[in-house]
C-alpha cells in the first residue's frame, strides 16, 4: 500500500510536527465537528462507518459512544495507550510518529460525548512518549485547539496524560480505570459498565489509540470513504503488527480482510532463512494457535473469519509467526510465563491456575515431566476456562490448549524417559 | 422499600425475594447454601474467588411485546449463559432459574477448591481455625479427593506475621478473598490493611503505626474464611470444638453489644473453666455481627491475681479475712446504728438486679443512693429517649441524627459504625463538637463551638430562634427543621456533671418543643461511659455534685463496684472522714484498702443479670465461668444485708428481682427473663453450618432483649425538672483551662488488666494548639506539671492545630482526676 | 532526606491539577515517580509524605508500590537495564542477547554491578517486538528504549551511561 492513513508519517514526513500536521488538513475534522456538527451527528457518522475497536474486542465504536447517558455528568474519555500485549506495537508507532492524528481523534471523541476532560493512559514504559505528548498538548492549548471555548463555541476540553507503571492488566479497561483512580490495577466487576459508571463513577468512553486515530479520517472524509476499505462487517484499514520468524517484521497498514499470506509473504518478506512456516498467532500472546496450512494462509484477517474458522479472534491483529524450528511446548511455556507474571491476583482461577501451569510447564521444559504432567497441564488449563473475572485469565490458556491440540508431539519430545515399573 | 417481590426458582424450589437480592442470598433464604469465600453479606460483592459459580437461566424476552417467549406448554423459554455465573454478584430477576446441584456446578466447585488448595498449607491440625474453618468444611463437602499439585512446589510464605500486636497473619493460609481489606475499607473506614504485589504473590500488608491501627481489627478474624488472621489472644490457645459458648453482653460501654464468652476447662488452672476468647453474637438491632477490640480483648481482669475472694474485716488497722456471717453481721450492726446517714455509691457496671436491691436497701434505710458518674440525664432519657421500634441500623433519608459533645468513635464504637452507615444510607447527620472527630467525615453539617458553649450552639435549633444565623449553622438548622424524625445523641466531650446535666436538659427540651418524642426513631440518647448507667438511673440512682462533701459526712458508706479513692485523692480524703466504710468489689483497689469491711463480689460473667443499654434496650447476660472462692453476686450480698435488717430481699434469683423491678417501674412493666431470651430469625443468617457465609460470629440463640418504653411513648405526663442553672466555664487569668475527653482505651479499672491492650492505652497527655503551648513555653513531647486541687500531676504535651486556642484536652481515667473543665496552673517540669 | 514537597514543589502542583479536586488519589502514581526520581527507589518516608499530600492511608500507597513492576522499594543499580525476553523477542534471539549482556557486565539477572551502576532485569513485552533485541534503561529520571540491539551497540550504550553517571545524580532536577 503506497498511501498511509493511520501510519501517515510514512507518507508525509514530519507529520509529528503541529505545523506540518495542520498544513496537511490536520484538525479540520475537529473544527468541523465542533463548529458544524451536533455531538449526536458525530456519533451517527462513526456508527455509519462501522468502525470497530482496535484494542482487541472489536466492539462498534459509535455504539459505545452512544451508550453514555445524558442524565449523568460529567462524562470522560480515556485513551487506552497501555499497549502491552506481546506482539503488539502499533500504538507505539502512532504515538511516536503520528501523534496529532491520534490526539485529534481523542478530541473529536470527547466532543461527541461532551466530555471536558480526557485522559491518555500510557504504559509506564512509554515515558518518553508521554513527555512528548505533554509538549504537544501544550502546543494545542497555545493554539487554542484545547482549553476554554474552542473555536469560539462554548465547548471546552483539556487533555491529560497518565503513566502506568508496568502492569499488562491495566490495559483491561476497568483495571485501567482503577489504576487511573490511584488504586490497584485490578479489574472491576461488570456491570456496571464504564459507559454508565466509569472513571470516578461517571459515564466514560474508553478507546484504543488506533481506534481514535481512525476518527479524524471518518469525520473528515466521511463514513463511505472509510467503508471503501475492508469488508462489510469489518470495514476500514487496520495496522497489523507482524513479528516473530519473518524477514521484515513491523507494522503494516492494510485493509481488514487481507490474508495472512499477503501480510507474511508479500509485505513481511516471508520466513527467515526460508524455513517452513508452522503456526500463526493472530492476537499476540493471547492467541489461539493457527496451524499454518496453505489453506489457513489464504484466510482473510477480519473480526469474523479467523474466529469462525479457527476459533481464533483477531484481537489487536498482532501476528506472531512461528516457523518449523519453534517447539510449541516452549511457546506455551513462554506465554504461560507471561500470564503468570501479569495475573493481577484478584480471582482464584487465574491467580492459582497460571501459577500452577507455570510449575508444570517449567517441569516440561526441564525434561522432568511425565506424560501425566502433560495431561495435568491440559486439565488445569480447562479448569481455568470460563471461570475468570476478566479476560486475562481466559487468554492465558489459549496458546496452551491449542498447542496441546495441534502440536502434541512437541510436548512428547520433551518428556523424560519413563522407566518401567 | 417496595413490597413487590421477584419470583424465581432455585433447584426447582420457588423463591420470592425483594428486588436487588443477590442469588446467593435468595438461595440462603430457600435453605440452599451456595459456597462462598469472598462474598460476605455485610460487604459489597466483588465476585473474585469464583467459588459461588452456578448455572443461571433467564426467560427469553420478546423484544417487540416485552413479554416472555413461551414454548408449546406455555412455559417461558429459558436462555442459559454458556458460562457459569457468580451467584454472589448476580441480582435476581423475574422468572430466573438457578441450578446449584448439577454436575457442572459440582465440577466447578471442586475445581475452584482445588485451585485454592494448591497454595494452601495442610496444617489444619495445628491451625486455630481448625474445626470452624469454612475452607476445611467446603473441602470435605465439595473438594477434590486428592491434591494433584506437587507438594514440593508449594509456595512457602511467612506464617507468623504480626500485623500489629493484636492480629497475626499467616501468609500461607491467606486465600486472597479480600474480606478483611473490604471490611476495613467499607465498614470500619480504616484502610490500614491492603493487598500488595500481584498474581500468586498477592499479600496483605499494613503500614500503619501501630500496625493494623483500627479499633475494629478483631472482626477481620471472624470473617476471614481460613486461619490466616488470628488474634494474639486466641492463637494456639484452644481448638474451637473444645469450647463452650456462654451468651453475654459487653460491659465496656453503653452500646450493649451481644457477645459470647468461649470457655474451656483448663488443666493448668486446676480443671477450672476459663475464658478463652470473646466473640460477637448477632443482634442486628444492636451490634449486628461486630464488636470493637475493647470488647474483645478487655476481659482479662476476671483472671487477675488481684481478684479478692474472701470477706475481710479491719482488725487492729489491718484487713483480715473473715467469714461471710461475721462480715455481714458487722455491716448490719453499723447500719442499724447509723441508719439514715447511709450513702451508697454504686458503679455503672452493676446489673439492674444488683442496683435494685442496693437501692431498696438504701431507700428503706433513708439513705442516699448515689451514682458514680460524670454524666447526667438518665431521668430524661427514660422519659423522652428513643422508644421501641427504633433501629439505628435502619435509619435513612428523612431522619436527622444530631450528635453533640461526643467523640462517638471513642465513646461508643458500634454506634459510630451504625450512625456512619445511617448517614451513608441518607440520614442527615449533624455533628456539633468543639474539635474534629471521626464522625465529621460523614456529617451533612459540622458545627464547631467553643468548649463551654454547647448550650449556645444547641439553642440555634430552637424553633423560635430565627434571626441571622451564620453558615453552616443556618443550613443545619434548616435540615433539622425539615426532618421527619430526630434523634439527639450526647456524650461527655469537655463536660463535667453540671454541664452534662444542663446539656441533657437542653437536648430534651428541644426534642419536646419540636415534637420529636414518643415516636419511634425520635428521642434522646446518652453515650454513657459504662454499660449500665441507664439502668442505674432507672433503678433510682443519680450522681451528685458535691460527692466529696457527702461522703465525708456519711455515717456508713457503702461503695459498690467502683474505686473513688483510686480515681481521686479528694475522694480518698473524703472517705477518710466518712464513718464506717463498706466496700464491695471484685479486685483489690485503693478504696478496698481503706475499707472497714470488704465484701467479695462476683464478676458479671460469673453470674446472671440484665443491663439496660444507652438505647434503653434491656438485655440478659448469663453465667460463663464459675465464681471463684467465697464470692457472691452483688444482689445476693445486698439481699443478705437487708435480711439482717429484717426485710425481705431476693438473694437467689435475678429473674425474680426483675419481676419486682417490673412491678415498680412502668418502663419495665412487661419485662421478664423469658421475654429477654426470645429470638427471631435475623438477616443475614449467621452461625449455621455454613460458616463461610457470615463468619464465626455466633448466632443469637439466647435472646435479643427488649426495648423499653419511655414515658412519652406511654403517653404519660412528662416530669421534666426545671433547667439547672447554666454552668460557668472556668477561665482564669494566668491559668489554663483543661477539659476532659473520653478515650476508648483509657486506664479504667477493668481495662488496665488486659496485657493485650497495654500498648494502645491512653497516656496522661495534655493536647493543645501550638500557640497555646507557646504561651506556656511548652513544646511537643515535653513533660509539664499540672496543679489540680493542689496536687501536682505530670503530663506529656502534645500539639494539635485543629484545637481551639487557650484550652487543653486531657483524657479521663488516665490517673488524673479531671472530670470537668477546670482552670489549672501549668508549668514545664524543671 | 529532603521532602518531596521541597524538592518538587512545582511539579506536585502540576500533577495535582491534572485531576478533579476531590479525586486527588489519582495522583499517587505520578507522585511515586517523583519520589523515585531522586534516589531510584521509593522510601518509607516518601510513601508517608505522599499519603499525607493525598490524604490517603500509607498502607494504600505501599499497596500501589508493590503492585506495579516499575516501582522499586528495594535499592538497585543507578540504571536498571531491562531486557525483554518475551515470546516475540525470544524468537529473535533475546535470550542469547541477555546472556551476552550478563557476561559483559559480569552479573546475573537481578544482580547489580559492584560499582552500583547497573542492575540487569528481565522484563515482559515492551511493545517493540519488531526491533528485537530490545531493552530499556530505567533510572530515577525516566526511561529510554534501545532497540535493534547487538552486544556491540549495547556496549556503547553502557559506556555512555557510565559517562553520564559521573555527572551529579538527579539529572536536571
Ligand atoms: C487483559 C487485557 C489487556 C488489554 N490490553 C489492552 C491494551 O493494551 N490496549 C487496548 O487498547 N486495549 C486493551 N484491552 C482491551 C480493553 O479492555 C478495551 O476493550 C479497549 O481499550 C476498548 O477500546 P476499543 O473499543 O477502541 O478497542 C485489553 C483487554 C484485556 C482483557
Ligand atoms: S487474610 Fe483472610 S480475609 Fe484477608 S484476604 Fe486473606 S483469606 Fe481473605
Ligand atoms: S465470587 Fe462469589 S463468593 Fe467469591
Amino acid at each position: 500500500m503506497s498511501e498511509h492513513y493511520l501510519l501517515r508519517h510514512r507518507s508525509v514526513p514530519h507529520i509529528d510536527r503541529l505545523d506540518v500536521y495542520r498544513s496537511q488538513g490536520g484538525f479540520e475534522a475537529f473544527h468541523k465537528a465542533v463548529t458544524s456538527l451536533k455531538p449526536g451527528e458525530v456519533i451517527e457518522e462513526i456508527k455509519k462507518s462501522g468502525l470497530r475497536g482496535r484494542g482487541g474486542a472489536g466492539f462498534p465504536t459509535g455504539t459505545k459512544w452512544g451508550f453514555l447517558p445524558n442524565t449523568l455528568w460529567p462524562h470522560y474519555v480515556v485513551a487506552n495507550a497501555d499497549e502491552s500485549e506481546p506482539g503488539t506495537f502499533k500504538d507505539h508507532e502512532i504515538l511516536e510518529s503520528n501523534p496529532f492524528q491520534f490526539l485529534e481523534g481523542l478530541m473529536i471523541a470527547a466532543y461527541a460525548v461532551q466530555a471536558q476532560r480526557a485522559y491518555i493512559y500510557l504504559r509506564g514504559e512509554f515515558w518518553q512518549l508521554a513527555q512528548a505528548l505533554d509538549q504537544r498538548i501544550a502546543q494545542l492549548e497555545a493554539d487554542g485547539l484545547l482549553g476554554e471555548d474552542i473555536f469560539g463555541t462554548d465547548y471546552s476540553l483539556r487533555l491529560f496524560t497518565h503513566l502506568g507503571a508496568g502492569a499488562y492488566i491495566c490495559g483491561e479497561e476497568t483495571a485501567l480505570l482503577e489504576s487511573l483512580e490511584g488504586k490497584l490495577g485490578q479489574p472491576r466487576l461488570r456491570p456496571p459498565f464504564p459507559a454508565t459508571a466509569g472513571l470516578y463513577n461517571s459515564p466514560t468512553v474508553i478507546n484504543n489509540v488506533e481506534t481514535l486515530t481512525n476518527v479524524p479520517l471518518i469525520i473528515g472524509r466521511g463514513a463511505d470513504w472509510f467503508r471503501s476499505f475492508g469488508t462489510d462487517k469489518s470495514p476500514g484499514l487496520k495496522i497489523f503488527s507482524l513479528s516473530g520468524c519473518v524477514n521484515r517484521p513491523g507494522n503494516y497498514e492494510l485493509p481488514l480482510g487481507c490474508t495472512f499470506r499477503e501480510l507474511i509473504y508479500d509485505h513481511g518478506g516471508g520466513i527467515v532463512q526460508d524455513h517452513a512456516i508452522k503456526a500463526i498467532m493472530a492476537a499476540g500472546a493471547s492467541s489461539v494457535l493457527i496451524a499454518a496450512t496453505p489453506e489457513a494462509l489464504e484466510t482473510p484477517m477480519d473480526y469474523e473469519t479467523t474466529l469462525e474458522k479457527f476459533g481464533a479472534p483477531l484481537g489487536s491483529a498482532s501476528i506472531i509467526v512461528l516457523d518449523e524450528t519453534v517447539n510449541m511446548a516452549w511457546l506455551a511455556f513462554k506465554t504461560i510465563g507471561f500470564f503468570k507474571h501479569e495475573s493481577c491476583g484478584k480471582c482464584t482461577p487465574c491467580r492459582e491456575g497460571t501459577f500452577w501451569m507455570n510449575q508444570i510447564a517449567t517441569r516440561i521444559m526441564r525434561g522432568k515431566a511425565t506424560r501425566a504432567d502433560i495431561h495435568l497441564l491440559e486439565n488445569v488449563a480447562q479448569q481455568i476456562q470460563g471461570k475468570c473475572l476478566c479476560a486475562l485469565g481466559e487468554f492465558s490458556i489459549m496458546a496452551v490448549l491449542s498447542s496441546l491440540k495441534l502440536f502434541a508431539k512437541d510436548f512428547e519430545q520433551l518428556i523424560k524417559v519413563e522407566h518401567d515399573g | 422499600m417496595t413490597d413487590k417481590l421477584v419470583h424465581l426458582t432455585i433447584d426447582n424450589i420457588p423463591v420470592s425475594v425483594p428486588p436487588d437480592t443477590l442469588v446467593v442470598d435468595a438461595a440462603k433464604q430457600a435453605g440452599i447454601n451456595i459456597p462462598v469465600f469472598c462474598y460476605h453479606p455485610k460487604l459489597h460483592p466483588v465476585g473474585m474467588c469464583r467459588m459461588c459459580l452456578v448455572e443461571i437461566g433467564r426467560p427469553l424476552l420478546d423484544r417487540a411485546s416485552g413479554e416472555f417467549v413461551r414454548d408449546a406448554d406455555g412455559a417461558p423459554k429459558l436462555q442459559f449463559s454458556p458460562k457459569l455465573e457468580t451467584a454472589c454478584t448476580t441480582p435476581v430477576t423475574e422468572g430466573m432459574v438457578v441450578i446449584t446441584n448439577s454436575q457442572k456446578v459440582a465440577d466447578a466447585r471442586r475445581e475452584v477448591l482445588e485451585f485454592i488448595l494448591t497454595s494452601h498449607p495442610l496444617d489444619c491440625p495445628i491451625c486455630d481455625k481448625g474445626g470452624e474453618c469454612p475452607l476445611q468444611n467446603l473441602t470435605m463437602e465439595h473438594g477434590p479427593g486428592q491434591s494433584r499439585f506437587l507438594f514440593d512446589e508449594k509456595m512457602h510464605l511467612d506464617k507468623h506475621v504480626p500485623l500489629g500486636e493484636l492480629i497475626y497473619l499467616d501468609r500461607e493460609r491467606c486465600i486472597q478473598c479480600g474480606r478483611c481489606v473490604r471490611f476495613q475499607n467499607e465498614v470500619a473506614d480504616d484502610p490500614v490493611i491492603a493487598f500488595s504485589q500481584r498474581g500468586r504473590a498477592l499479600e496483605i500488608i499494613t503500614q500503619s503505626t501501630p500496625g493494623f491501627d483500627s479499633i475494629f481489627s478483631g472482626n477481620t478474624t471472624d470473617i476471614c474464611p481460613v486461619g490466616a488472621l488470628t488474634t494474639a489472644d486466641f492463637r494456639f490457645a484452644a481448638r474451637p470444638w473444645e469450647l463452650k459458648a456462654a451468651a453475654s453482653i459487653c460491659q465496656h460501654c453503653a452500646v450493649g453489644c451481644n457477645i459470647v464468652f468461649n470457655v474451656r476447662r483448663e488443666a493448668l488452672q486446676g480443671g477450672r473453666m476459663v475464658i478463652k476468647r470473646v466473640m460477637p453474637r448477632q443482634n442486628e438491632q444492636v451490634n449486628e455481627i461486630w464488636i470493637c477490640d475493647k470488647g474483645r480483648f478487655a476481659y482479662h481482669y476476671v483472671e487477675s491475681p488481684q481478684r479478692l475472694t474472701q470477706p475481710m474485716i479491719r482488725k487492729d488497722g489491718a484487713l483480715i479475712e473473715a467469714e461471710w456471717d461475721e462480715a455481714l453481721d458487722l455491716v448490719a450492726k453499723k447500719l442499724t446504728a447509723y441508719g439514715a446517714s447511709l450513702v451508697t455509691l454504686a458503679g455503672g457496671r452493676l446489673s439492674n438486679e444488683d442496683l435494685f436491691n442496693l437501692y431498696s436497701l438504701t431507700h428503706t434505710q433513708g439513705g442516699q443512693a448515689v451514682l458514680y458518674s460524670y454524666m447526667a440525664g438518665g431521668d430524661l432519657t427514660a422519659q423522652v429517649g428513643i422508644p421501641p421500634q427504633t433501629d439505628l441500623g435502619k435509619l435513612g433519608a428523612g431522619c436527622v441524627i444530631l450528635v453533640i459533645a461526643c467523640d462517638l468513635h471513642e465513646e461508643a464504637p458500634l454506634w459510630w459504625l451504625r450512625i456512619k452507615a445511617a448517614a451513608q444510607r441518607g440520614a442527615s447527620l449533624i455533628v456539633l463538637n468543639p474539635r474534629t472527630t471521626r464522625l465529621d467525615r460523614y456529617a451533612r453539617h459540622v458545627i464547631r463551638y467553643e468548649y463551654g458553649a454547647e448550650l449556645a450552639a444547641l439553642s440555634a435549633f430552637q424553633p423560635q430562634s430565627r434571626g441571622d444565623l451564620p453558615e453552616p449553622v443556618r443550613s443545619a438548622v434548616k435540615t433539622f427543621q425539615e426532618a421527619e424524625n430526630v434523634i439527639i445523641l450526647y456524650g461527655s466531650e469537655g463536660l463535667g456533671l453540671q454541664e452534662s446535666k444542663a446539656l441533657a436538659h437542653a437536648c430534651a427540651g428541644l426534642l419536646i418543643k419540636t415534637y420529636h418524642i414518643g415516636r419511634s426513631n425520635n428521642g434522646l440518647v446518652a453515650a454513657w461511659h459504662n454499660a449500665n448507667l441507664q439502668g442505674a438511673w432507672d433503678m433510682g440512682f443519680s450522681p451528685i455534685n458535691n460527692l466529696a462533701e457527702t461522703l465525708s459526712k456519711a455515717g456508713v458508706t457503702y461503695v459498690v463496684a467502683t474505686d473513688p479513692a483510686g480515681d481521686d485523692p479528694q475522694l480518698a480524703e473524703a472517705l477518710q472522714h466518712s464513718g464506717f466504710l463498706v466496700v464491695q468489689d471484685i479486685l483489690m483497689t485503693e478504696t478496698v484498702k481503706m475499707a472497714d469491711v470488704f465484701l467479695p463480689a462476683q464478676a458479671y460473667m460469673e453470674r446472671g443479670g440484665s443491663y439496660t443499654s444507652g438505647e434503653r434496650r434491656l438485655q440478659r447476660f448469663y453465667p460463663a465461668v464459675p465464681p471463684p472462692g467465697n464470692t457472691l453476686p452483688d444482689f445476693a450480698i445486698t439481699a443478705r444485708i437487708s435480711q439482717r435488717l429484717g426485710r425481705t430481699a431476693e438473694e437467689q434469683s435475678p429473674a425474680r428481682i426483675l419481676l419486682q423491678i417490673a412491678a415498680t417501674n412502668p418502663a419495665y412493666a412487661e419485662m421478664d427473663y423469658q421475654l429477654l431470651a426470645q429470638v427471631h430469625e435475623q438477616q443475614p443468617l449467621m452461625g449455621r453450618h455454613d460458616l463461610y457465609y457470615g463468619g464465626t460470629t455466633y448466632e443469637n440463640r439466647q435472646g435479643l432483649g427488649a426495648h423499653l418504653s419511655t414515658a412519652a411513648s406511654r403517653v404519660e405526663p412528662l416530669n421534666i425538672p426545671d433547667a439547672p442553672p447554666p454552668p460557668v466555664f472556668p477561665v482564669q487569668e494566668g491559668l489554663l483551662t483543661v477539659v476532659p475527653t473520653t478515650r476508648l482505651y483509657d486506664r479504667g479499672s477493668l481495662l488496665i488488666h488486659s496485657n493485650l491492650l497495654h500498648q494502645r492505652l491512653a497516656h496522661p497527655t495534655l493536647t493543645m494548639h501550638p500557640k497555646t503551648a507557646e504561651a506556656y513555653q511548652l513544646s511537643r513531647g515535653q513533660t509539664a506539671v499540672m496543679l489540680l486541687e493542689k496536687t501536682p500531676y505530670r503530663v506529656e504535651i502534645d500539639l494539635d492545630e485543629d484545637l481551639p486556642h487557650g484550652i487543653a484536652l486531657l483524657p479521663r481515667s488516665v490517673g488524673i482526676p479531671l472530670n470537668a473543665p477546670q482552670a489549672v496552673k501549668l508549668r514545664p517540669e524543671s | 532526606m529532603k521532602k518531596l514537597a521541597e524538592l518538587y514543589e512545582d511539579e506536585i502542583q502540576v500533577i495535582l491539577a491534572k485531576y478533579p479536586d476531590e479525586q486527588k488519589r489519582s495522583a499517587v502514581m505520578p507522585l511515586l515517580y517523583l519520589a523515585q526520581r531522586a534516589s531510584g527507589r521509593i522510601s518509607q518516608e516518601a510513601m508517608q509524605e505522599i499519603a499525607e499530600i493525598l490524604d490517603i492511608a500509607i498502607t494504600d500507597v505501599a499497596s500501589i508500590v508493590g503492585f506495579y513492576s516499575l516501582f522499586h522499594e528495594e535499592p538497585g543499580g543507578r540504571y536498571r537495564i531491562q531486557v525483554c525476553t518475551d515470546l516475540p523477542c525470544a524468537l529473535r534471539g533475546a535470550d542469547a542477547f541477555l546472556r551476552q549482556l550478563c557476561d559483559l557486565l559480569g552479573v546475573e539477572v537481578g544482580e547489580t554491578t559492584a560499582d552500583g551502576l547497573f542492575t540487569i532485569e528481565e522484563v515482559k513485552c515492551l511493545a517493540a517486538c519488531h526491533r528485537a533485541p530490545v531493552f530499556q534503561v530505567q533510572n530515577g529520571d525516566g526511561l529510554e528504549y534501545h532497540e535493534n540491539q547487538t552486544i556491540d551497540t549495547a556496549r556503547l550504550v553502557i559506556d555512555e551511561l557510565r559517562l553520564r553517571a559521573q555527572k551529579p545524580p538527579g539529572g536536571a532536577a
